[in-house]
Formats: structure tokens, C-alpha cells, sequence
């Protein structure tokens, strides 16, 4: 850890100051107890709060925030590997998915993309800039000193050279184009779709919380509210330890991700716009209403990842923060079944109709069963239309006309 | 009645062979002449006023930011939330007035400080000097558009008082449509109208001089490269900001007559708000920055005694900018979900503005090149300027990156780039002209040495405040934060640190101007010397209340 001295005075500052201040500042993540204070440790309080099973059953997103961090249930019983929430215990790892405190420079990517986009900026990007930066300061200090009027009395009367002009307009010509190669390459390999066979992940912003969704291992739900400090949480609500992650970090319930497994990670919103990002993953997809965003990427190691909201949407803007945990696949597949959720045949996404707000499927009188209670037959709205060969307009070349 | 339609005979009592009491004699009463004013340089001043006083409220604004972010945690917002509302006030409305102050400091800076200072401030004292016209081409006018931003202003200040609008400057919909109730924002919104239709009506006036009333031998080509950039940020503003009234009254009517322009629930889209504002955005900040491109190039050459290298270059290289500048704004929108193809056409557009930028740049080096500099004050700032527009620039080129705005967008990065150019870069440019011109303005010298320790310890303090958001944005710092995992401490405290200089710098300033229109020297008609060709010089300090009774000719 850099600056751990200064960190730790600054902590005792803010200690000090802590009376008045709302948050008493959280001991520095370099101080964060052993492992072992991590999983499955904590008591878990008696509560008659629904167990993961129960989440699943919950269709569609909440529109209406749930009580934050409220006490979890115990751990799954056949997962020793479960934290008391039923995330699989990780361990903080400073400098990790996280950030560092007084460094110089991006945080440690964990995604093949942004190991490339990482290399893109402190290779060409960085060293570009600053070169042009000194060379301009350079020309500065010489012209400063060469040219006062102690030493050039007189000056010049030259105001074109036709030649410095053209190279001085080509070679910047030259070093972005040197530059946009490696960034055009770096906007194809982002936009890569998901192969067959990823997780998706579906990220939904709310004032101010995140829920979750995994459509393709049974749909269920999970929501994540920052967790709150000692002394601000109310009766018999959770709060944050070192083990959960940093102060402001720090969820209810984490994300839980297969590593070396492609995700396609889908976002949108409620609410307002809010925006999902990780940096360790170089990601950050806004989530809007009414918008289905996708992207990909990859996990390589296994870790505690943090990600905070980006795109102002309020007053909690930045107290909904978003905790991935990467694990093996094979948790990953213990973690989902914990949930109530159900693990894909290899290769093969689930066919289960996703809960959608306002979708058939999400209320009581839904329709989907195809027949009313009554009998009588309705067509699903949301079924494709069935394919015919009647125009679709007058217009002979338009997409409907396939069949003439 | 000053207005020499009326009386012709009152234009030629007072020429400028009378220097000696020009500016006591045939003024109009106080209240005429400040509220009722048709003089350009009249309304220049009062711009200039009303830009200080906004700059003053802006950047007090932003020390209670700094001073908020100094530490993690919540500290004083509680207590300014229950003084601003009276007892009280819930941890959400605490942090909602964070959002109110972000708001306010951005919309301030830009629509009440920078705009009225470069545009109405030096551009309406010193484009009729410079291009030899008596007075600007709809004098009458030009007063509106100086009167409409005082209840524009007033609007935007009056808000926090009905909750306050806590939006952002970019007033995205839907957290400024269904997101936030109450009259504030609606508020926030009539003032942009206000003080778009001034900048409006002073582009068309400034458009309408510079093509009609330049003296016998200004062409378009003579024209000082002031004016020239007063002219291409002019055709901007006439662009761009219509395009932002209709967005605004888009948002106007969703808020207010259930309209769904921005509502995807109605059908609407909440990325067309954002497509819409940045057409305005992204030109918006070139019209905050070309005319402190123009005051530049004037004090380089003016303390290099030399003209300005490669003048057309640099003229053009300001047309491409203004031009390119409109076909980029999505650079803004990165994470929005813009296509592949969307996104590799605005990160090569963007790239593309760094070529006329760098033209300028190496132009300015180039104008000192061979020259016989000396660095008085405005010369100081213009130098700042270059070198602080320059970084600000080459960290523009980064952001440019699509690919790379996956991590960077709204984070500290982007807040330091864009202070960089425009704290550092705009506001340079602004002391610069205004030391240049503030002999001629006043008719009373500054005083140097304030000036020169002013250039200094500001220099120092905006470095340390926005030198370090660089590296919170790197480490991932997510911008409109009142608070922060604790990661991000240091380079916090050491920013709000640089605040601090920054305000003493700022406090010697005040102290100067005081000093200097209270006992500064007589300026004389022109003290930079040879250096300084414009037609300002010819004239005395201050110049007389009607210049140019008989055109000047330019040869």
C-alpha cells in the first residue's frame, strides 16, 4: 500500500472530526482483519426474512427500495463455501478491484480488454501526451529566454513560413492517425458480441440501488443496497466489516460471476439514468430507461471487484455501489442453485421466460398460460407475429413484400 | 437623448480632438447611462461587472465543494442544508443540495462568468474599436441582451430557494423531468431560455458589425484575430444554442404539460435529451474558449512585437474548429450505447480538432519566435494560457478514445481536463485580457506587481486543485460525489488545498483592481509600445464616449 503513513493520520484526523461528521471514517482496507473474520463467521441473526429460495419467486423488478442491508438469513445449509448472505466468503484484496489511495495511474484490469486498453493508455496515450506537453514547454523556455528583450532587441518581421506550417499541420495528422489505430482496435474488441454459452447478467439501476437478474439460470433476483457504517445503520440492520469491502463499496448482497466465462452484461433502468461500472474491468454502461444496453466481457481472476453509479441520478448518487465476486464456475453453479436459481445445460441458455416489469408473466392475471379462466383463447402480445405473406404496406421493396 | 440617430449634431460636438475632457462632457444622467445604455463599451462595462460578481458567486460555490471533499464523509452539507432551508434537514436533502451546488457552480461558470466576460464583456468593448465602427450595429439591442441576463440570473440564484435543481448543468432528462419535482428546475430552465436569447441577440449583433461596419480598408482579412474569433463564436452561438431552447422546452413541457419527448414510457427517448444538449454542449465550449483564443494571439504579438505568425492559418484554424466543432458531440455520450460504428466515427471527428488546435499553438510559439518579448502581466497569463491549454488539450486527445471513455467517462479525469481548459485555459485568457485592457478600459495602470504575483500564486493553486483530479479519475473517482470511498482521500485533500492558493490568488486580484481604479497611475493612450498595432491604441485611456466620428482608414 502507498501512503499508508499519511492514510493513517488522515484516519485519526477524521476520527477527531468524527463528532461532527456523519461518517466516522472507516479504518484504512490496509488494516483489514485476517480472512478468517470473514465468511460465514459473523452471527447470523434470527430472522423470519425470506431465504434465497423465496427471491426467486419474486418476479420483476422492485420499483419500491427494499429495506437496506436488513438482517440475512443463514447460509445455505450444503455450502460451506457461503458467506451468511449466501455469497461465497472473498477475501478484500488491497489494490485489487478497488482504489488505491495517492497512486499515480489506472487501477489493476482484470479483463483481456481492459489489460489492452490499460496497455493502450500508459504506452501510447500517456507517453503521447506528455511528450507533446514537454515539447510545447520546451518551445515555452526557450523563446522565453532565448527571445526576452535583453537578449533579441530586435525583432524579426517574419509571419509566414509556408513549409513549418504544412509540417506542423501534417505531423499532428500522423500521430493521431498512429493513435487511432490501436483505439479503433480497441472499440472492435469491446464490441465483440457474446459467444453462445455466456452468462448474462442483467443490471438494473434504481434510486438508488441495483437489482440483478440472471435470465438464463432461472431468472432470479437479487438486490444490492450499500452497506452502511456502524454508526448509521438503524435497529437490526447490517453493517458494513472490513470483510463486505471499502467504506461507500461495500454491498448487501455482491454480484456473483463465473471467472474465464464470457458475460454479457445487459443494463437499464427504473428510475432515471444511472450508469454501471467497473473499472478494474474497464466497463461502464449507462442504464436507462426504456434502453436495453449490452456488452461483454471476460473475468480472468477470481476477486472482489467494486464499481460505483456514474451517471448522476440524484441525491444517493453515490451511495449505490456496485460488489462483483468472481469465483470458479463451479461455485458460480453452487451459488445459483443456493439462490433458487437453475444452472443451463452446457452450452444451451435456459428457455425460462424472464420476469419483465409490466410483462405478462409478472402479475396474477397474466395471460401467458394462454386461456383466461374462462377458457377462452388469447394470443399472447408478446409471441412473434406469425409470418405471412400479405404486404406489409403498398411499398413493393419493403421488408414485407419477401414473399411476392 | 444620446442616441446620435436622433440628434447627428450631439455625434460631432464631442469628437476626439477634444481628448482632454471627453469623458466628463454630454454623458447621459447615471440611471440613463447605466440602465438605459447604447453605448458599447457602457455595456461591455457592465458585463464585466456582472461577470465578476458571477464569478465571485461561482467560485464561492466551489470552495464550499472543495471544502466538502476535502475529507470522506459527509461534513458541512447537513449544516448548510439547514441553514439554506431553516431547521433540520434529512441526510437526502443534504446530499440533494450537493447536486444543487454542482448545478449551480457549472451554470453559473459557464452561461454568468465565462460567456458574459468574453463575449459580452471585452468582445462588445473591443470588436467596434478594433474593426473601426463607432459603436456596435444595433446599439439598442445590445442592451436587451445585457438586461435579459439579470432576471435570467436572477432565476438561476432564486432556485435554491423552491428545493433547488439538482441536475447537473447537462439538466439530463428524465432526473430533471419526473426525477425531480418542485419549480426549481423549472426555474433553472427559464433562465437558460433568458440567457440564451441574450446570447442570441448579441451573435446577431456582433455577426451584423463585423460583416457591416468595419472601417475603409478592414477587410475580413485585416481583421484583428480578436475579432475574428468574437466572429466564429458568434455563428456558434446563433447555431447551437436554438437547438438547446428547443431541448430545454422539450423538458419544459414534459415536466410541466405531460408532453414525452424524453419519457420512454410514452415513447420518447431519454439518449434524444442528450443528443440535443450535446449539439449545443460541445459547440458551447468552444464558444467559451475561442475568444480567449483571440485575446491571446493579440498580447502574444503585442509583447513580441511581432505579428502574428501565419495569420490565415490562424484565423481558419478557428473557422475548422467552430466548423468540426459541431460534428462531435457524442464524444460526450460514450457509454450512452452508441454503436460501434457511432463511436469509431466521433472518436477519429474529435481527434480531428486537435490538428487546428495544435496549428494555434505552434503558431503562438512561432509569433515569439524571433520576437523581443517582454512579460508583463498579460503576457504572464498568456503564457499560462498556452502552456495550461495545452495540457488541457492533450488529456482531450485521451478522452477522445472511445474505446478508452469506458473508464474515464464521468470520472475525475474528465472534471480535470475540462477545468483544465476552461479554469485553466478560459479563465487565463480572461485575466490576460483583462491586464491587457484594463489601462484602456479604466484609463488607470494596474499595478504590476500585484498582477505579477496574482499570475502566480493562481498558477500554483489551480495546479494543485486540479493537477491531482487526474490521478482520482485513473484510479476511477466517479465525478458529482459529495463523499468517497476513502481510497481517494489524498490527492482530495490535496486538491482543496489548491483551493486555497487559488483564493489568495483570486483575493490579490480584487485587491489590485481596488487599488488600481482608486490610485493607479494614468495609463497613457498606448502603454505596450510598438508592439500594439490595433486600433484600441490609437485612441486615448479611456477612450472617448463616441469613438470614430470619422472612420479611420486602414491601409
Amino acid at each position: 500500500m502507498h501512503r499508508t503513513g499519511f492514510k493513517t493520520i488522515l484516519a485519526a484526523a477524521a476520527l477527531m472530526l468524527g463528532g461532527a461528521s456523519l461518517h466516522a471514517a472507516a479504518p484504512a482496507a490496509s488494516a483489514s482483519p485476517p480472512a478468517a473474520q470473514a465468511p460465514a463467521a459473523a452471527p447470523a441473526p434470527a430472522s423470519t426474512s425470506p431465504g434465497p429460495q423465496n427471491s426467486a419467486n419474486v418476479p420483476g423488478a422492485t420499483n419500491t427500495a427494499p429495506t437496506t442491508a436488513s438482517a440475512t438469513p443463514p447460509a445455505a445449509p450444503n455450502s460451506p463455501l457461503l458467506a451468511v448472505d449466501g455469497a461465497p466468503g472473498a477475501r478484500v484484496q488491497p489494490g485489487i478491484g478497488q482504489p488505491t489511495d495517492g497512486v499515480y495511474g489506472l487501477q489493476t484490469q482484470v479483463t483481456a480488454n481492459g489489460r489492452f486498453a490499460h496497455w493502450f493508455h500508459d504506452s501510447i496515450l500517456f507517453p503521447s501526451i506528455t511528450a507533446i506537453s514537454l515539447l510545447v514547454l520546451a518551445l515555452l523556455i526557450w523563446v522565453i529566454v532565448r527571445f526576452r528583450r535583453a537578449a533579441n532587441p530586435v525583432p524579426s518581421k517574419t509571419s509566414h513560413n509556408t513549409t513549418i506550417e504544412v509540417l506542423w499541420t501534417l505531423l499532428p495528422v500522423v500521430a493521431l492517425v498512429l493513435i487511432a489505430v490501436p483505439s479503433i482496435g480497441l472499440l472492435q474488441a469491446q464490441f465483440r458480441p457474446a459467444p453462445a454459452g455466456a452468462v448474462t447478467l442483467k443490471a438494473i439501476g434504481n434510486q438508488w440501488y441495483w437489482t440483478y437478474q440472471y435470465p438464463d439460470h432461472g431468472g432470479f433476483e437479487i438486490t444490492a443496497n450499500m452497506l452502511k457504517e456502524r454508526n448509521e445503520i438503524a435497529a437490526g440492520e447490517r453493517a458494513r466489516t472490513d470483510a463486505d469491502g471499502p467504506r461507500l463499496l461495500a454491498t448487501d448482497n455482491r454480484i456473483v460471476l463465473p471467472v474465464g466465462v464470457p458475460i454479457r452484461l445487459i443494463t437499464t433502468a427504473n428510475d432515471v439514468i444511472h450508469s454501471w461500472a467497473v473499472p478494474a474491468f474497464w466497463l461502464k454502461l449507462d442504464a436507462i430507461p426504456g434502453r436495453l444496453n449490452e456488452t461483454s466481457f471476460t473475468i480472468e481472476k477470481p476477486g472482489l471487484y467494486f464499481g460505483q453509479c456514474s451517471e448522476l441520478c440524484g441525491a444517493r448518487h453515490a451511495y449505490m455501489p456496485i460488489a462483483v465476486e468472481a469465483v470458479s464456475p463451479a461455485v458460480f453453479a453452487q451459488w445459483v442453485r443456493a439462490k433458487g436459481g437453475t444452472m443451463p445445460a452446457a452450452g444451451k441458455a435456459s428457455d425460462k421466460v424472464i420476469p419483465q416489469v409490466g410483462s405478462d408473466a409478472a402479475d396474477a392475471t397474466s395471460n401467458s398460460g394462454s386461456t383466461y379462466p374462462d377458457g377462452g383463447q388469447v394470443l399472447n402480445g408478446t409471441e412473434q407475429a406469425p409470418v405471412t405473406s400479405q404486404r406489409a404496406t403498398g411499398n413493393r421493396g419493403g421488408l414485407g413484400n419477401q414473399g411476392l | 437623448m444620446t442616441d446620435t440617430a436622433l440628434n447627428p449634431n450631439a455625434f460631432v460636438a464631442h469628437g476626439h480632438e477634444d481628448h482632454a475632457h471627453h469623458d466628463a462632457d454630454h454623458k447621459p444622467g447615471f440611471f440613463q447611462r447605466w440602465f438605459m445604455s447604447t453605448n458599447h463599451k457602457d455595456i461591455g462595462t457592465l458585463y464585466l461587472i456582472f461577470a465578476i460578481v458571477a464569478g465571485i458567486i461561482g467560485g464561492a460555490i466551489s470552495g464550499l465543494m472543495r471544502a466538502e471533499l476535502a475529507h470522506p464523509g459527509i461534513q458541512y452539507l447537513g449544516g448548510w442544508a439547514s441553514m439554506l432551508h431553516g431547521g433540520p434537514q434529512s441526510l437526502d436533502q443534504s446530499l440533494h443540495l450537493w447536486n444543487v451546488l454542482i448545478t449551480a457552480h457549472g451554470l453559473i461558470m459557464v452561461f454568468f462568468m465565462v460567456m458574459p466576460a468574453m463575449i459580452g464583456g471585452f468582445g462588445n468593448w473591443f470588436v467596434p474599436i478594433m474593426i473601426g465602427a463607432p459603436d456596435m450595429a444595433f446599439p439598442r439591442m445590445n442592451n436587451v441582451s445585457f438586461w435579459l441576463l439579470i432576471p435570467s440570473f436572477t432565476l438561476l440564484l432564486a432556485s435554491p430557494f423552491f428545493g433547488g435543481a439538482g441536475n447537473g448543468w447537462t439538466l439530463y432528462a428524465p432526473l430533471s423531468t419526473y426525477g425531480e419535482p418542485g419549480p426549481s428546475t423549472d426555474m433553472a430552465i427559464l433562465s437558460l431560455h433568458l440567457a440564451g436569447a441574450s446570447s442570441i441577440l448579441g451573435a446577431i449583433n456582433f455577426i451584423t458589425t463585423i460583416f457591416n461596419m468595419r472601417a475603409p480598408g478592414m477587410t475580413l482579412h485585416k481583421m484583428p484575430l480578436f475579432v475574428w474569433s468574437v466572429l466564429v463564436t458568434a455563428f456558434l452561438l446563433l447555431l447551437a444554442l436554438p437547438v438547446l431552447a428547443a431541448a430545454i422546452t422539450m423538458l419544459l413541457t414534459d415536466r410541466n404539460f405531460g408532453t414525452t419527448f424524453f419519457d420512454p414510457a410514452g415513447g420518447g427517448d431519454p439518449v434524444l435529451y442528450q443528443h440535443l444538449f450535446w449539439f449545443f454542449g460541445h459547440p458551447e465550449v468552444y464558444i467559451m474558449i475561442l475568444p480567449g483564443f483571440g485575446i491571446v494571439s493579440q498580447i502574444i504579438a503585442t509583447f513580441s512585437r511581432k505579428p502574428v505568425f501565419g495569420y490565415l492559418g490562424m484565423a481558419y484554424a478557428m473557422v475548422a474548429i467552430g466548423v468540426v466543432g459541431f460534428v462531435v458531440w457524442a464524444h460526450h455520450m460514450f457509454t450512452t450505447g452508441l454503436s460501434v460504428n457511432t463511436k469509431m466515427y466521433f472518436t477519429a471527428a474529435t481527434m480531428v480538432i486537435a490538428v487546428p488546435t495544435g496549428i494555434k499553438i505552434f503558431s503562438w510559439i512561432a509569433t515569439m519566435w524571433g520576437g523581443s518579448l517582454s512579460f508583463k502581466t498579460p503576457m504572464t497569463w498568456a503564457l499560462g494560457f498556452i502552456f495550461m491549454f495545452t495540457v488541457g488539450g492533450v488529456t482531450g486527445v485521451v478522452l477522445a478514445n472511445g474505446g478508452v471513455d469506458d473508464y474515464m467517462q464521468d470520472t475525475y479525469y474528465v472534471v480535470a481536463h475540462f477545468h483544465y481548459v476552461l479554469s485553466l485555459g478560459a479563465v487565463f485568457g480572461l485575466f490576460a485580457g483583462f491586464y491587457y485592457w484594463f489601462p484602456k478600459m479604466s484609463g488607470k495602470m494596474y499595478n504590476e506587481f500585484l498582477g505579477q504575483l496574482h499570475f502566480w500564486v493562481f498558477f500554483v493553486g489551480v495546479n494543485v486543485l486540479f493537477f491531482p483530479m487526474h490521478f482520482l479519475g485513473l484510479q476511477g473517482m466517479p465525478r458529482r460525489y459529495p463523499d468517497y470511498p476513502d481510497a481517494f482521500a489524498h490527492w482530495n485533500t490535496v486538491a482543496s488545498h489548491g483551493y486555497e492558493l487559488m483564493a489568495v490568488g483570486m483575493a490579490i486580484f480584487f485587491v489590485n483592481v481596488i487599488w488600481s481604479l482608486m490610485a493607479g497611475k494614468k495609463a497613457p493612450d498606448n502603454p505596450w509600445g510598438e508592439g500594439a498595432t490595433t486600433l484600441e491604441w490609437t485612441l486615448s485611456s479611456p477612450p472617448p464616449y463616441h469613438q470614430f466620428e470619422t472612420l479611420p482608414v486602414v491601409e
